[in-house]
């Protein structure tokens, strides 16, 4: 069984390879399989993982009289099917309460903490250096660095000022923004560079030893 | 000459990439390897807790994404197991599921942990942001059993642990954005500990967190998992890997110059 996984496997991984020669009806089999087998995947786990145990399990325990706390899971069941509304042209207003609730939701939840972690801490991340160097704790090259952050950060962000027309300095400060977001990118591009090459990586080892292993292992 | 390079068939640059891949694997060729700072701040702090420490290691990619963090989870958790350092495994991706069980059951049975005392998969919840400020408060709450469907109350190992509090860090092995989630709301707002270990994709936007403490150690694609095996002295797919990937990085700065060289000759001759 595990050996017609393998080959199914190694089917499916040239397939999807083949594009690289030429779009044809492999690639688009391979392809429309895998974004199928994703979403059944997804949806099957959600009503596993998320509807049965948290809505239908404590409401049935609640109908066959086990537990009437369950009854309580009537409330989010049913604005959660208001997104249903969106079906029938005359009750679609009805959906903007659900996304309310979650906007509201996510709102809450997000903007006290995302303030602390992208605003507070960056900014502290950036100028605590400087504290440092008043105390005299920083060597010559930490110090460089911190002093090249602080110059890339000011240049970066003016970049993006659009209050200001971008003549004289600010037009030089934002060329320097320039530069920096181009080595920025550089190091993104590399980066992905070495991701892409690493799921090809695992693929020829996968191919090489599983695949072509599983052949040798036949004879 | 310059003009056939510039209009060269593309499919002659797959087969050199290809070629690039399977001559360093089969030759079986090793490059040195320097670890970064990154990488050492990582094993560090994990090296430093003492034994009995609980780590926690969010299993967010999947399969379309496994090869770069699938091998820095078997480095992390062969030195925690190596030290006596329990494993809590979850994941807030649905598809990643089978994928960390599978890795957690391989790295078990070589090290001789046992499911329940040494480690235990927690599985998958729906919604990642409730998911992480649940276990805040409690960690039954969001999971009352783990992958296997046992009640959290009968895995002995999870008796002394009730939420972040008994948590000595995080690992986010990461494929997406799931970092910044963690960092909000289990960093930000309980003060958990967090490292990461993400792919190359996502790795520049990680530094910022890095320079800010925010993280406390990372791992940068499969150059962080050969890092890492080189620090706990145990090669395995990480350093195989990124022997091949610097091959490839050869070959494409090789033809980045290549086309660059071919493209101002020809420019010249056109002005010229």
């Amino acid at each position: 069984m595990e050996v017609f996984g393998i080959w199914i496997a190694a089917f499916l991984t040239l397939c999807i390879y083949s594009f690289l020669y030429r779009d044809n009806p492999f690639y688009r089999f391979a392809e429309h399989l895998f974004v199928g087998m994703t979403v059944g995947y997804g949806i099957a786990r959600s009503i596993h993982q998320g509807f049965i145990p948290l809505a239908w399990t404590p409401l049935w325990a609640a109908i066959i009289g086990e537990s009437p706390a369950g009854y309580f899971k009537l409330i989010p069941i049913c604005i959660g099917l208001l997104f249903f509304a969106r079906l029938s042209s005359r009750h679609s207003w009805l959906v903007s309460y659900p996304i309310a609730i979650l906007i509201g939701f996510g709102s809450g939840a997000m903007i006290p903490n995302a303030f602390q972690a992208y605003i507070f801490e960056q900014t502290r991340g950036t100028i605590e250096p400087f504290g440092s160097i008043h105390a005299g704790t920083l060597s010559g090259w930490e110090i460089f660095e911190a002093v090249l952050m602080i110059v890339g950060v000011v240049c970066t962000l003016t970049y993006f000022f659009f209050s200001a027309e971008h003549r004289g300095p600010v037009k030089w400060i934002s060329k320097v923004g320039i530069a920096f977001l181009m080595i920025g990118f550089g190091s993104a591009f590399g980066n992905t560079v070495m991701g892409r090459v690493a799921l090809l990586i695992q693929r020829v080892d996968f191919l090489i030893n599983d695949w072509i292993g599983s052949i040798s292992a036949l004879f | 000459m310059f003009e056939k390079l510039l209009n060269m068939n593309r499919q002659i640059v797959f087969i050199l990439v290809v070629l690039a891949v399977i001559i360093p694997m089969l030759l079986n060729i090793r490059l040195p390897l320097a670890v970064s700072e990154p990488t050492q701040k990582l094993y560090d702090y994990i090296d430093e807790l003492p034994s009995e420490s609980t780590i926690m290691i969010a299993f967010d990619y999947g399969p379309s994404s496994f090869a770069e963090p699938e091998p820095m989870a078997e480095a992390v958790m062969k030195h925690c197991f190596d030290k006596g350092i329990k494993v809590v495994g979850l994941t807030l991706d649905p598809e990643a599921v089978t994928l960390a069980d599978n890795v957690m059951q391989k790295i078990a049975e070589e090290k001789g942990a046992i499911n329940g005392i040494d480690y235990v998969l927690l599985g998958y919840r729906e919604g990642p942001i409730q998911v992480i400020l649940g276990m805040g408060v409690e960690i039954a709450s969001v999971f009352e059993s783990d992958y296997t469907g046992t009640p959290l109350s009968d895995i002995p190992m999870m008796a002394d642990i009730t939420n972040y509090d008994q948590i000595d860090l995080l690992l986010d092995l990461a494929a997406g954005t799931s970092i910044d989630a963690w960092i909000t709301f289990a960093n930000t707002k309980y003060g958990l500990k967090i490292g990461a270990g993400v792919t190359g994709v996502i790795v520049s936007e990680m530094y910022p967190y890095l320079q800010t403490g925010q993280l406390v150690g990372l791992l940068s694609g499969f150059l962080g998992a050969a890092e890492y095996e080189k620090l706990i002295d145990t090669p395995g797919k990480g350093i195989a890997g990124i022997n091949t990937v610097s091959f490839v990085h050869l070959l494409v700065v090789g033809l980045v110059v290549l086309g660059n060289i071919a493209f101002f000759i020809q420019q010249r001759k056109e002005q010229g």
